[in-house]
């Protein structure tokens, strides 16, 4: 990792260097094509928006509409074809691939819709892995998972393997690996979109809980109106353009 | 490092296909090691030679026996110390499957110019020369046939017709020198002179080789040249080389199977590739997700390549120190078996050294298409992989 990154990282993790201004993150003129052989499929188009500090945002629409896209653009693992991405006052679309993969490490926790855990790995091992990037030691490393494991309540899960676990609880595990670097930004791409009505509704909470009391700003994709609801905005998405 | 422990957890995840995998390659490694045993016994012979030591034999072919007369000759020539000659006997000894060198020499010459042929006590070679019959064994063919001093060998004569019996009175070994052959058995050549004056045989006064030590190895060509010149018209014209040419000439004989052999343990290299990136494309392959998933948490290409590399030569190494460990046993067990073919059947150190070599470039190979698969495949398109 060079200086650079270092410094870039180091600025969008500090809160104070912000100026005063509230916005976390900041879309401007962005446009995603992707390419199949010759053909331009554009995704979305022109899109300008900011989302504020400490927000919890539903972004709704039917599929295809683009959404995992813009979510995949904000969280860095994929690149604008044009305008800019401002997470923190940083251009992320300027980074390259190793420094954006380390301000990912440090400032993304990503929750996808079907868990993608890593089945060969325990809930903790699960949940230390992006710690393992980290120049934490292995007792500090210990702490965190036991500390977030337990916000998601599955302190007693922790030698459990993925298959041993439900949808849900496996969604909890996710969200626990999501948060352990206490990152800046929580990206859901339909968290609750494989889950049970009964588990939908855990999930949710938990999500709400961390916005609310670790004052987490969370954006989410999702097909669910009961999920949307608990979000404070929802964004409706049609055909690659916000509505 | 902590990363590579992340490699371990993968052992988990198809545990028949990676025991299938690392027998395999145990396989292999063992087929390998095993090959070039049997490729370094044959050359051993050559190997075993000295340097300093030149034989002197027909001209057309060492089958056709040479005067006796010609050792003063020999002996004469400048730069030349120690003559001895010998004359290949062979015969059925029990039955024809027992194979072992069985020869006339001068018994006075023999085990100074075989210097590292040792024969511990005086009294043997003392013995060999005075008594007719006298023959002195290599003490792994002693141990074999359970020989003591004073048995007696009982030889039906092949290229020397008759029954002929030997009265052990010594025996000879290494003094543990692996690479001596401690599987001859050797005889007063006077024995088999008389016996063939008597039968007024052509073959009388003469004999296979000479063998001679000489001061300075620079000097070979041209004391060779000298002997051979010495008795280009004669009857029985001369060829003299170093006792490692004239080894080599033997070994020449199955130069195209040796070839065939050397390719083949680089054929079984080849096997043990394939058979480790067949199982490392399968598992990439079913991980493509997951290295997405690894790389949105932050995970470089730079790690995952690491990880899969690291998979690739750990599970290689695991197969090639298992077969490498069933090598020894079998080695033994071959080594006893086939002592009198292969005298000298070790396993080498280089063998061991050329196996881990080819055991980390069969686990780099084997991670050129996992790494290509995992490295260009976009994040994006990673996660919207099936399967
Ligand atoms: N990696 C990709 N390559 C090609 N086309 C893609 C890729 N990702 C998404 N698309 C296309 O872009 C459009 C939007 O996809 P996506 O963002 O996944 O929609 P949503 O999440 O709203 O269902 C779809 O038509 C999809 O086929
Ligand atoms: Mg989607």
């Amino acid at each position: 990792m060079n200086a650079n990154s270092d410094n870039l990282i180091q600025q969008s993790q500090n809160v104070e260097n912000v100026e005063s201004n509230n916005t976390i993150v900041s879309i401007q003129s962005l446009s995603k094509s992707y390419w199949r052989e010759k053909f331009e499929i554009p995704v979305l188009k022109n899109i300008s928006f900011d989302i504020p500090k400490g927000e919890f945002l539903a972004l709704m629409g039917p599929s295809g509409s683009g959404k995992t896209t813009l979510l995949n653009l904000i969280a860095g693992i994929d690149k604008p074809s044009d305008g800019k991405i401002f997470v923190n006052n940083v251009d992320i679309s300027l980074m390259g691939e190793s420094q954006l993969a380390n301000w990912r490490t440090n400032c993304i926790g990503f929750i996808f819709q079907f868990y993608n855990l890593i089945p060969v790995l325990n809930a903790y091992e699960n949940v230390e892995l992006p710690l393992l990037l980290t120049k934490l030691s292995k007792k500090e490393r210990r702490e965190r998972v036991e500390l977030v494991l337990n916000i998601v309540g599955l302190s007693d899960r922790m030698d459990h393997s993925p298959k041993q676990l439900s949808g849900g609880q496996q969604q909890r595990v996710a969200i626990a690996r999501a948060i352990v670097t206490d990152p800046l930004l929580i990206v859901a791409d339909e968290p609750t979109g494989d889950l049970d009505k009964h588990s939908a509704e855990e999930i949710m909470l938990l999500l709400q809980e961390l916005n609310a009391e670790l004052n987490k700003t969370i954006i989410m994709v999702t097909h669910d109106p009961r999920a949307a609801e608990k979000a404070h905005s929802i964004r409706h998405f049609d055909k690659g353009e916000l509505s | 490092m902590k990363i590579l422990k992340l490699v371990l957890k993968n052992f988990k995840r198809h545990k028949l296909r990676l025991f299938l995998t690392i027998g395999g390659i145990g396989i292999t490694v063992m087929a390998f090691t095993l090959l070039r045993t049997v490729l370094y016994a044959w050359y051993a012979g050559a190997d075993v030679a000295a340097a300093d030591r030149v034989i002197t034999r027909h001209a057309v072919s060492f089958i056709f026996p040479l005067p006796v007369a010609y050792k003063h000759q020999i002996a004469n020539i400048k730069g030349v110390k120690k003559v001895t000659y010998a004359t290949w006997f062979q015969g059925i000894y029990k039955d024809k499957n027992q194979f072992f060198p069985r020869m006339a020499i001068e018994p006075e010459t023999f085990f100074d110019v075989y210097h590292e042929y040792k024969v511990k006590e005086k009294k043997h070679l003392q013995d060999l020369i005075t008594k007719r019959n006298g023959c002195i064994v290599g003490v792994k063919i002693a141990k074999e046939y359970n020989l003591k001093i004073g048995d007696i060998m009982v030889v039906d004569g092949d290229i020397y017709p008759g029954t002929w019996q030997f009265e052990v009175v010594g025996f000879y070994s290494g003094e543990g020198n692996k690479k001596i052959d401690e599987t001859w058995m050797v005889f007063n050549w006077n024995y088999l002179n008389e016996s063939l004056k008597l039968q007024n045989s052509n073959s009388a006064n003469h004999i296979g080789w000479y063998v001679f030590k000489i001061d300075d190895i620079k000097k070979t060509a041209e004391i060779s040249n000298n002997v051979d010149n010495l008795f280009k018209n004669s009857f029985a014209p001369t060829k003299t080389e170093t006792e490692q040419a004239f080894n080599q000439s033997f070994i020449s004989m199955s130069e195209s199977i040796i070839a065939a052999l050397e390719f083949i343990s680089f054929v079984i290299i080849g096997i043990l590739t394939l058979v480790l990136a067949n199982t490392m494309v399968m598992s990439s392959r079913e991980r493509i997700k997951e290295y997405a998933v690894m790389k949105t948490i932050g995970f470089t290409a730079k790690n995952i390549v690491t990880l899969i590399i690291g998979e690739s030569i750990f599970i290689s190494l695991i197969g090639g120190i298992i077969g490498t460990l069933i090598s020894f046993p079998i080695v033994e067990g071959i080594a006893e078996a086939l002592s009198r073919f292969f005298p000298i059947f070790i396993i080498q150190p280089s063998t061991l050294i050329i196996s881990v070599v080819f055991i980390i470039f069969a686990g780099i190979v084997s991670s050129i298409v996992p790494v290509m698969h995992a490295t260009k495949m976009s994040i994006v398109d990673g996660l919207r992989h099936i399967g």
